[in-house]
């Protein structure tokens, strides 16, 4: 079990080497500069442009400005923005705490209404319950986040006038008016994006749970007269949850990544919109470390849903 | 008219035998309007001192107005002036830091930080145009309770002009000098006579940062000051917090040097989002009092102005939509270099295939079904300030004008239908950025192009590349590898010298100066570079502006270059808020003087 970290551990480092290596090329190849809008502008002589690129190191060859990145990067720096002149790590851990509040509340919420539902479907296929989340769940995921964001916003801003539609950080509140104030505005997002993701969750709990159910070994526990709440939990869950762990797992590091449609429609200061106003502004520095750390988590919760199918069946080993 | 007619009756006004309203009446006569008559008023020096270029300041006290919500659907990221890349860090600076002076909306100074604006009359121009003497206010202080005196603005410049400090406003600084005469005066000299001295100091560019809290990061390590993050200015609202990207919040400057202002308590810009919710957030719901450039379909904004909670306000610059025809041949190579200097555009030299494609644009229809009231229908290229506007400019839509223009020049249709002369054919490639107004302009010049016998090959560039400087990539504005294509430009001053060196042969985009030169058009005149050297040197601001003038009509009467439409400034505000926009400043060029109506 040691031996097989380890060794996962060290097949990480080529794979995250080889992952900075690729994002690097593609953003260096990508066209555009930060600058840009200052080459629009006539008030602002071309020279001045040259010379700040030069400032910041943009037209050195692509080789040594990885080689620059990496060496700062394994010293703990991150770099600092193009855009904004601060440094990166600064910038991510300003926006962490809405993206975990905001995302990681609509998974709790996604998966909350998938295991109950999935399961319960499942326990009675094709019953009037079965056809109605399923219907409900083909609607959910058919349904794109952006779009379900302006129906909600049409509804429950602007015809009702209930929910304020533009997220902020800091409410002028203290005690529980700030807890109902933050609730109030996180509940629009945190549904789009929950009930997006449960609807998916839905249809695969069910599925899983509908093969484990016609085993063999649920028959027996039926016949050896065990009450359906203990087949269900113990050995039909239990062994359903493999796949619907390794999908979950995946899912985690998007916790970090935020949701880059829904926070812009909501205006919620996550990683996600971080991420889109620096690719659009072309800030490489702030793109790269967001997707770096991506990249890791990504890794990390790989190997974390690996080492839980062991906890989950005793039969798969390490080696 | 004459210019020695104006002259003599401008001189009437100063002695008082001629009334003002007189001249304004007589220039109407003319043809001149009332707004271009006033402003020459102003610029001789016939105006009453007190010019009412800003609307009257109500409140009576400081304070007491709660709370002012602005939302910026793109996100300030830092708060120091010098390094303002884009707009919105620029406006975001200016809620704190004010420069000497501002321009006010009808495009003359307002003073801010100086006690008033330089002027022959008050010696505060130098008759040679060599050098301008600021006079500073006395008793401005910082946010933290330090003095404001010319010590800070001479740092200013010397912080500016340093190439270690990679700041952007290094273009208005390092050709001139800067002189502290005494603590509240500083004098800017130039090299050469400078007819437009008002740009160090002055406005987006000339925002004064303190001394005491950057001289210790004036250097390469500039980026680490913590100012950067936590400006100390001398604006109406001081600093409280500053998430980049996010959310900027301000508070009232119980010690602001312009007395009852500023009316709010406190401030906040939210940024981020899109424009389309953020024009829904002030007009419709009213959670916020104003938006920024609401760059929306005017149709939807006038559904959502049809709550009846806010208004959307419109504030002309100088911004133009424009089509340009290629003067060189993109497709002939000279030396491994496309669209040489060398060559002259096969179709396009004839004067009248320009003449047929400026008489094929329908600028009506692009006013009316695609820009709305965000781009109304021009024939200058030089609209703004109206001083400057020609009134010698006409445009007109006529297909079968186009069509008796090209018959007469010979060029005659084939058994395609398309027109062709000399084994020339008139087809052409017309480039532009990826935008929906923009594509539908294509259209609708395509369609009308077809009935005159020209065939033109759509081509949309996505906007990061087209407007990017990357030497490497063919589809750039600045190349223009294409027959004909179309953007905005903008005019960030007040004044269009700048503006209008984008014609001169020495601006020609060109291989050698990295495709960084401002004509693009690759448009050559002798009399336009003539005429431009004259304005550069030129004084007299009543010639000055007739020069320009000139400028503009030899450039649009060439149809090289075909204005489509103006591009005003959009906002929107809730109905009692009381702003004051300028389309040649920031939008909070003014802030402290904003307030509710209750």
């Amino acid at each position: 079990m040691f031996q097989y970290l380890i060794r996962r551990l060290l097949i990480a480092i080529p794979s995250l080497l080889g992952i900075s290596v690729i994002l690097f090329t593609v953003l260096a190849l990508a066209p555009g500069d930060p600058f840009e809008e200052l080459a629009t502008n006539p008030a602002i002589p071309p020279e001045v442009r040259a010379n700040l690129r030069a400032s910041l190191g943009m037209d050195d060859p692509i080789h040594l400005r990885y080689v620059a990145w990496l060496t700062s990067m394994l010293r703990g720096e991150w770099g600092f923005s193009f855009v904004s002149r601060i440094p990166v790590d600064q910038l991510i851990l300003q926006r962490l705490p809405t993206t975990i509040i905001v995302i990681g509340a609509s998974q709790v919420l996604a998966l909350a209404i998938a295991m109950p539902v999935g399961v319960y479907a499942a326990t009675r296929p094709y019953s009037l319950f079965d056809k109605v989340a399923n219907t409900l769940a083909f609607v959910g995921f058919s349904l794109p986040t952006f779009f379900t964001g302006l129906l909600l916003i049409m509804l429950f801003s602007i015809q009702l006038g209930w929910l304020p539609f533009v997220f902020r950080t800091d409410i002028e509140a203290t005690g529980w008016r700030w807890w109902w104030e933050m609730f109030r505005q996180s509940i629009m997002p945190i549904m789009v994006l929950g009930l997006f993701q449960g609807a998916a969750w839905t249809r695969f709990v069910r599925s899983a749970v509908l093969d484990v159910i016609r085993l063999d070994h649920v028959t027996t526990a039926r016949s050896k007269g065990l009450p359906e709440s203990v087949i269900t939990l113990k050995h039909v869950v239990r062994n359903a949850m493999i796949p619907v762990v390794t999908l979950v797992a995946l899912q985690m590091p998007v916790v970090f990544g935020g949701a880059i449609v829904t926070e812009q429609i909501f205006r919620v200061p996550g990683i996600g919109s971080l991420l889109i106003s620096a690719i659009l502004a072309n800030d490489t520095p702030v793109i790269m470390a967001v997707t770096f750390v991506f990249a890791t988590l990504v890794i990390f919760f790989n190997l974390l849903a690996d080492i839980l199918y062991g906890w989950l069946d005793p039969r798969i080993s390490y080696r | 008219m004459t210019e020695n007619d104006l002259r003599r009756l401008l001189a009437r006004v100063k002695e008082g035998t001629l009334s003002r309203r007189g001249f304004v009446k007589r220039m109407a006569a003319v043809g001149f309007t009332a707004p271009m008559a006033t402003q020459l008023l102003a610029i001789t020096g016939a105006a009453p001192a007190a010019a009412q270029s800003v609307p009257e300041y109500k409140p009576t006290r400081r304070g007491g107005g709660g709370a002012l919500k602005i939302l910026y659907w793109q996100a300030a990221t830092l708060l120091n002036p010098h390094f303002a890349v884009g707009t919105t860090n620029q406006e975001a600076s200016r809620v704190f830091y004010e420069p000497l002076a501002g321009w006010a909306a009808d495009g003359t100074l307002y003073p801010i930080l100086a006690a008033e604006i330089p002027s022959v009359e008050n010696r505060g121009l130098a008759e040679d145009g060599r050098s301008v003497t600021w006079k500073l206010k006395r008793g401005v202080k910082w946010h933290d309770g330090q003095d404001f005196s010319a010590d800070d603005v001479v740092f200013n410049w010397e912080y500016a002009r340093n190439p270690a400090v990679a700041g952007v406003s290094i273009g208005s600084y390092r050709d001139v000098n800067v002189v502290k005469v005494d603590d509240y005066t500083v004098r800017v000299e130039f090299q050469k006579p400078t007819p437009f001295w008002a740009d160090a100091f002055v406005a987006s560019r000339g925002l004064i940062i303190p001394k005491h809290l950057f001289k210790d990061y004036a250097g390469s390590n500039a980026r680490d000051a913590p100012t950067n993050l936590r400006p100390v200015g001398t604006g109406a609202y001081r600093y409280v917090s500053f998430a980049p990207g996010d959310m900027l919040r301000a508070e009232l400057n119980p010690n602001y040097h312009r007395e009852n202002r500023p009316y709010f308590d406190t401030l906040e810009i939210k940024g981020g989002g899109d424009a389309v919710s953020a024009a829904r957030a002030v007009l419709q719901t009213g959670d916020f009092d104003y938006a920024w450039n609401l760059a929306v379909e005017d149709e939807i904004l006038k559904r959502l102005e049809a709550a009846g909670r806010g208004k959307v306000n419109i504030v002309e610059g100088g911004g133009i939509e424009f089509i340009q025809l290629n003067a060189t041949d993109p497709n002939q190579e000279v030396d491994g270099e496309r669209a040489s200097i060398r060559t002259e555009h096969p179709a396009f030299r004839d004067p009248a295939v320009r003449q047929a494609m400026s008489y094929l644009v329908d600028r009506n229809a692009l006013e009316q079904f695609i820009y709305g009231r965000g781009g109304p229908a021009t024939a200058n290229f030089l609209n703004n300030p109206p001083r400057f506007r020609s009134t010698n400019m006409r445009w007109e839509f006529s297909i079968q004008k186009a069509n008796e223009v090209l018959d007469a020049a010979g060029w005659a249709r084939g058994r395609d239908g398309i027109r062709a002369k000399n084994g020339t054919r008139l087809k052409f490639v017309f480039q532009t950025s990826v935008n929906a107004p923009r594509q539908r302009t294509q259209a609708i010049v395509k369609q009308a192009a077809q009935r005159a016998g020209i065939d033109i090959e759509l081509k949309s560039v996505t906007a990061s590349v087209f407007f990017s400087a990357d030497v490497a990539n063919p589809d750039t504005y600045t190349k223009f590898f294409a027959d004909m294509q179309m953007y905005t430009t903008t005019m960030p001053q007040a004044d269009p010298q700048l503006f209008m060196n984008q014609y001169v042969s020495w601006e020609i985009s060109s291989k050698a100066n990295n495709w960084q030169g401002r004509n693009i058009v690759r448009w050559r005149n002798e009399e336009y570079d003539r005429v431009y050297r004259e304005a550069e040197g030129e004084l007299d601001p009543v010639k000055r502006a007739a020069l320009f003038i000139r400028m503009n009509d030899l450039i649009v009467g060439s149809n090289h270059v075909i204005p489509l439409v103006k591009r005003p400034t959009v906002s929107g505000s809730l109905n009692n808020l009381r702003h004051i926009l300028s389309g040649w400043d920031n939008t909070h060029w003014l802030l402290s003087d904003w307030y509710r109506e209750t």
